[in-house]
């Protein structure tokens, strides 16, 4: 508690793009009670703030703190480290913290191949072929900038989470419950759920929330939504367009496949899947139209990213975690810290 | 004298076609590696490809599945699911630089006891082959985070 005695608040991206906090922002003026409960102590994409200010907090004064963004290089894993010690409830907000969200998907490369087409590709004009470097000796001193690890990690694989709370980004709607949930918690007039639960959430499937239209599926082939029109009513997984409905935690109203795009899985897995790609994989494949190998094979060819597909904002919480080579380049790799 | 590496490779068989092949092998004393951890599912189509995951994650060099042969399932059709599952895991499988060779689908029906075996002689040599996979997480795997448990609702 401050001065003013209200529970202090902070909210920190590690690789994130921004529209988790945004989703916040979007909670409109629910943003007023946020205010009005809370003290914010510590948002960088909203206020300014030095990480020596955070570090000179007592432990555990954070009341509440969302961070979102996977851990993608050491100033994260820091920043994590140092937010769960000064905060009393770290909620891994967003698919990114929760599941490594998109930037996980680079764990199917090296962080080589990503800087080769970062910096050396036709996507740069580097013609002297400068690539940052992890320190610099400039005429002021030893310059030094955050290492990137090889492979991306949720933030419950370098720190404890005490709630997790997927989508990319979460509703607004659903930001908005929690946040309410937590002041009337504060108050005593409400009681958070256990550690470890996945909040602002449902415990069913998107497919359960989606109003689309569905029947027997048969896929007789995969194609994807720029390549024709599909049936405003009728299921999309049904129309051959790989839709990650069947797999994905709802909370979010269908939106995506209400408004015909598909699903990604950015709500993550159900209860009690372990792996939310092979999940998917079971439920997808088992529709394939299909008791041809050679056949199966050439509808399967309609899915031109397996992994990028079926584990869209999942890789880092699931199974295997990281692509071979990628794992190889991090054993190599000098230790962290 | 160097040390053979012995992987070890975790095998599903269905209750109804390989898992009685297995049993005929051993009634009949016919010989294969003792490399592979057999284990009884119901059916092929029961093997949800994160069993597989799972096992490589935790340590396992190889995988093998097997079942009734196509059209022979004892639940109808279930093994084609299991092969359609089968053909999407490899794919995804050789994205994440696992090789082809590890993950292998075999039919055997109860009466092919010495093709399973002879089956499962020719695997554990290629995975020999192959080296030890290691995959990175084998040790923490066992120590995964607790997820919690799906509630069952009856119907």
């Amino acid at each position: 508690m401050t001065a003013n005695g209200k529970p202090k608040f902070a909210m920190y991206w590690a690789a994130a793009c921004g529209g988790c906090e945004i989703a916040v922002l979007n909670i409109h003026e629910k943003i007023l009670d946020v205010d009005a409960n809370f003290e914010v102590v510590f948002w960088p994409v909203a206020m300014d703030a030095k990480y020596k200010d955070v570090e000179a907090m007592p432990d555990q004064s954070i009341t509440l703190c969302l961070l979102n963004g996977a851990i993608r290089n050491s100033e994260n894993q820091h920043i994590a480290e140092l937010l769960r010690r000064k905060a009393k409830i770290l909620v891994a907000f967003g698919s990114c913290a929760c599941e490594g969200g998109f930037p996980a998907l680079s764990n199917l490369t090296t962080v080589e191949e990503t800087l080769d087409t970062a910096f050396f590709s036709v996507s740069t004009d580097n013609p002297q072929k400068v690539l940052p470097q992890v320190s610099f000796a400039a005429a002021e001193g030893e310059l030094v900038i955050p290492h990137m690890y090889s492979v991306v990690k949720s933030l419950d694989q370098v720190v404890p989470v005490d709630y997790y709370m997927p989508g990319c980004p979460p509703e607004s709607e659903q930001i908005a419950a929690v946040v309410e949930l937590v002041i009337k918690a504060l108050k005593g007039e409400a009681t958070l759920p256990p550690a470890g639960a996945v909040i602002g959430a449902g415990t069913s499937t998107v497919c359960d929330e989606c109003k689309r239209a569905r029947n027997e599926k048969k896929i007789k082939g995969f194609t994807r939504i720029q390549d024709f029109r599909p049936d405003p009513a009728l299921c999309l997984l049904e129309q051959g367009i790989l839709c990650n409905g069947p797999a994905t935690r709802n909370g979010c109203t269908a939106r995506c496949p209400t408004a015909g795009v598909p699903c990604i899985g950015c709500y993550g897995p159900t209860d009690g899947a372990r792996d939310f790609g092979a999940r998917l994989m079971s439920a997808v494949a088992s529709v394939i139209d299909s008791n041809d190998p050679q056949e199966i094979e050439r509808i399967l060819d309609g899915i031109p990213d397996v992994v990028g597909s079926f584990y869209h904002t999942n890789l880092a919480g699931s199974l295997l975690k990281a692509s071979k080579p990628t794992w190889e380049e991090e054993q190599h790799a000098a230790p962290h810290n | 004298m160097t040390e053979v590496f012995e992987p070890v490779i975790i095998g599903f068989t269905c209750n109804w076609c390989s898992y009685r092949a297995a049993d005929l092998a051993g009634i009949g004393r016919m010989k294969y590696p003792p490399n592979i951890r057999l284990i009884r599912l119901m059916c092929s189509g029961r093997l949800d490809p994160t069993f597989v995951l799972k096992a490589l994650a935790s340590g396992a060099d190889g995988v093998m599945i097997s079942g009734c042969h196509p059209g022979e399932c004892h639940y109808l059709e279930q093994n084609y699911k299991a092969m359609r599952r089968y053909h999407l895991l490899k794919r995804m499988l050789t994205q994440m630089g696992v090789e082809p060779g590890r993950v292998k689908l075999v039919w055997a029906s109860a009466a092919e006891g010495a093709r399973l075996a002879s089956e499962i002689t020719k695997m554990v040599e290629e995975v020999r082959a192959l080296g030890p996979l290691n995959w990175p997480t084998a040790g923490a795997a066992a120590a995964l985070p607790e997820k919690p448990a799906a509630l069952e609702v009856p119907a």
